[in-house]
C-alpha cells in the first residue's frame, strides 16, 4: 500500500514540476503562439537569481534570517526573468509574430547566448543552493515520508495556477490579453494597445519560468543547461494538453508526470521515457489538438 | 466630422483605393455602395488604420489621424463593427461588452441604454460570444461599439447574412442613434433598400474610385441599381 502511495505522490510531484515549468510556456506558446526555445534559459535565470539571493543573505544578512532568503528569491526570480523576457520581446520576439520557424531558430540562438552568459558569469560547473531549514524533512504517513520540498513545490504550483487563472480570467488586463490573442486587429480597433499587451504577456510567461527555476533549486544543483533538460517535456505538456488552454497544461503535465513515474516503476527510467513519448505520439495522432480543444461557432467558420 | 483627402490604400503591393476624397458632416449617415471587391471594406479599414495608407490625409474633427495607430483612433472616438462581426468567440457576451469600454481606457460602466437598444444581448450575458447566432453576434458587435459612446460609428455590411427581422432591428437602432444621439455613421452596404431607408447620403464605389454620389432623398434607387449592375 505504502509503495503505491509513494508512487502516486511521486507522479504528482513530477507532474507539479512539469506544470510549473510549462505554465509560462502555456502563455508564450499556448496563447501567443511563439515557439520560445529560450524558455528553458528563463528557468535557468530564475534558478541563478535564487543562487545569488542566497549568497547575498550569506554575505550581508544575519544568520538568523538566512532561511528567509527563499521567500525573497521567489519574487526576485519572477521579476528578473520577466525583465529578461520583456527585453527579449521588445528586441527580437516582436519581429517574429506569425513566423513560427523563424521564432524557433532565433530563440534557440538566444538560448545559446544565455547559456554562455551563465557560464561566463557563474562558471561551467554546477552550483548548489542550500535549501531553507524549514523545508528539510518530510510529512510521515505510515511507512512513507513525503518530503516537504516536494510538498512545497506542489503548493507553489497550485498557487501559481490559481494566480494565472485569476489574472487571465478575473482581471481587466487578463481580458485584454485574451482579446488580443483571439483577434488582434479587432482588439486594436476597440482601443487596446496590442504591442503593450504582447510585451506584458510575454514578460509574465517569462516570469513564471523564473519561479519554476527558483523551485528547481530545491531539487538539485543548478547549471547553465538546467533549462535545456525541461524544454522538450514542457512543450510536450502544452501540446498534449491543448494549445491555448491553461486547464490543458494542468492535464498534460498530470498525464506525462504520472505516466513517467508509472512506466518507470514497471520498467526502467529510459524505457519509461520512451513509452511516455510513444503514448503521446499515439494520442496526438488520434487527437491532434490535445486533451482540450477550443470549440466555437465563430472559430469553426 | 470626418475628412479624407487623396487617400490611397494598399494590401501588400496592391493598390485598392485610389486618391479617395470625401467629407462627412457630423450627425449624417453615409453609405458606401458597390459590388464585392471594389474597396468598400478597405475604405473603412483605412479610416481605422488597419491597412497601409501611405498618402493623403484623414482628419477626425479637424485632427490628423492618418499616422495614428489603430488603438489611438479608437480612443479618439471611432467605433468599428467589421464585416463578419469579429466578436471575441471565447469571451462571454458580458466580457465582449466590457471590452467596448477600452476606448475609454477601461473606465466607466455599461450603460443601460445599450441593453435598451439590443434587449436580446442582456438575456445572454453569460454565454460565450462564439456560441451566438450570426444575428445575435451582429447585435453584440454593434452594442460593443456603442458601449463607449463613439463620435463616429463605422459599420461594415451590417445586414450580411442576417434574417429580415434583425435587419429591421438594426435599421431601427441606426435611426435612433442618428435622431437621438446625433451620431455620425459610415455604413458599407450592398443591400440598396436598407441604404435608402437609413442613409442621408451615398457614395457608389467601383475599382477603388467614387463613380456616383448623392443624397438618398433625391436619387432614384433604380439609377443606383443600374450603375451597380454595370
Amino acid at each position: 500500500m505504502s509503495t503505491y502511495l509513494l508512487q502516486i505522490f511521486n507522479g504528482i510531484s513530477v507532474s507539479s514540476i512539469l506544470m510549473l515549468a510549462a505554465l509560462g510556456l502555456a502563455i508564450t506558446f499556448g496563447l501567443m503562439k511563439i515557439i520560445n526555445m529560450a524558455h528553458g534559459e528563463l528557468i535557468m535565470i530564475g534558478a541563478y537569481v535564487t543562487y545569488m539571493i542566497q549568497n547575498v543573505f550569506i554575505q550581508y544578512m544575519d544568520k538568523s534570517v538566512f532561511d528567509l532568503y527563499y521567500i525573497a528569491a521567489l519574487p526576485c526570480a519572477f521579476v528578473v526573468a520577466a525583465l529578461v523576457g520583456y527585453l527579449l520581446e521588445i528586441t527580437i520576439i516582436k519581429r517574429l509574430y506569425g513566423r513560427p520557424l523563424d521564432s524557433l531558430l532565433a530563440t534557440w540562438g538566444v538560448s545559446l547566448i544565455l547559456q554562455q552568459m551563465a557560464r561566463s558569469i557563474f562558471g561551467a560547473p554546477n552550483v548548489d543552493v542550500r535549501s531553507p531549514v524549514w523545508l528539510d524533512g518530510g510529512l510521515v504517513l505510515g511507512d512513507v515520508q513525503l518530503p516537504y520540498k516536494r510538498l512545497f513545490i506542489i503548493g507553489l504550483v497550485i498557487l501559481s495556477i490559481a494566480g494565472v487563472y485569476i489574472f487571465l480570467y478575473r482581471t481587466a488586463y487578463g481580458r485584454r490579453i485574451r482579446a488580443v490573442m483571439q483577434n488582434r486587429p479587432m482588439a486594436q480597433s476597440i482601443g487596446i494597445n496590442t504591442r503593450k499587451v504582447d510585451s506584458v504577456t510575454f514578460s509574465i510567461g517569462a516570469g513564471l519560468a523564473g519561479i519554476a527555476g527558483c523551485a528547481l533549486t530545491l531539487l538539485g544543483s543548478i547549471g547553465p543547461t538546467l533549462g535545456t533538460n525541461y524544454i522538450v517535456d514542457t512543450f510536450m505538456v502544452v501540446v498534449l494538453g491543448g494549445v491555448g488552454r491553461i486547464v490543458g497544461t494542468v492535464a498534460g503535465a498530470g498525464a506525462i508526470g504520472v505516466g513517467n513515474t508509472t512506466f518507470e516503476f514497471f520498467t526502467n527510467a529510459s524505457l519509461g521515457k520512451v513509452l511516455v513519448f510513444l503514448m503521446v505520439i499515439i494520442f496526438l495522432q488520434w487527437k491532434p489538438q490535445g486533451f482540450f480543444t477550443i470549440n466555437s461557432r465563430a472559430l469553426d467558420e | 466630422m470626418l475628412e479624407l483627402d487623396n487617400v490611397s490604400s494598399y494590401y501588400g503591393e496592391s493598390i485598392i483605393l485610389k486618391n479617395m476624397s470625401m467629407k462627412i458632416e457630423a450627425g449624417k449617415v453615409v453609405c458606401l455602395l458597390g459590388r464585392n471587391g471594389v474597396g468598400k471594406t478597405t475604405f473603412l479599414k483605412s479610416i481605422m488604420g488597419l491597412v497601409k495608407t501611405p498618402g493623403g490625409s484623414i482628419k477626425l474633427e479637424g485632427e490628423e489621424i492618418i499616422k495614428m495607430p489603430t488603438y489611438n483612433r479608437a480612443i479618439k472616438g471611432i467605433g468599428y463593427v467589421p464585416q463578419g462581426r469579429d466578436i471575441f468567440p471565447q469571451l462571454s457576451v458580458y466580457e465582449n461588452l466590457l471590452l467596448g469600454l477600452e476606448r475609454n481606457r477601461g473606465r466607466g460602466t455599461i450603460d443601460d441604454s445599450v441593453y435598451e437598444l439590443f434587449p436580446v444581448v442582456k438575456t445572454m450575458l453569460g454565454r460565450k460570444g462564439g456560441d451566438l447566432s450570426g444575428g445575435q453576434q451582429q447585435q453584440l458587435a454593434i452594442a460593443r461599439a456603442l458601449v463607449s459612446g463613439p463620435k463616429l460609428l463605422l459599420l461594415d455590411e451590417p445586414t450580411e447574412g442576417i434574417q429580415p427581422s434583425i435587419i429591421q432591428d438594426i435599421a431601427r437602432v441606426i435611426r435612433h442613434l442618428k435622431e437621438q444621439r446625433n451620431m455620425t455613421m459610415v455604413i458599407v452596404e450592398q443591400y440598396l433598400e436598407f441604404v435608402m431607408e437609413v442613409a442621408d447620403y451615398f457614395y457608389l464605389i467601383d475599382k477603388g474610385r467614387i463613380i456616383m454620389e448623392g443624397s438618398t432623398a433625391d436619387t432614384d434607387p433604380d439609377a443606383i441599381q443600374e450603375k451597380m449592375a454595370i
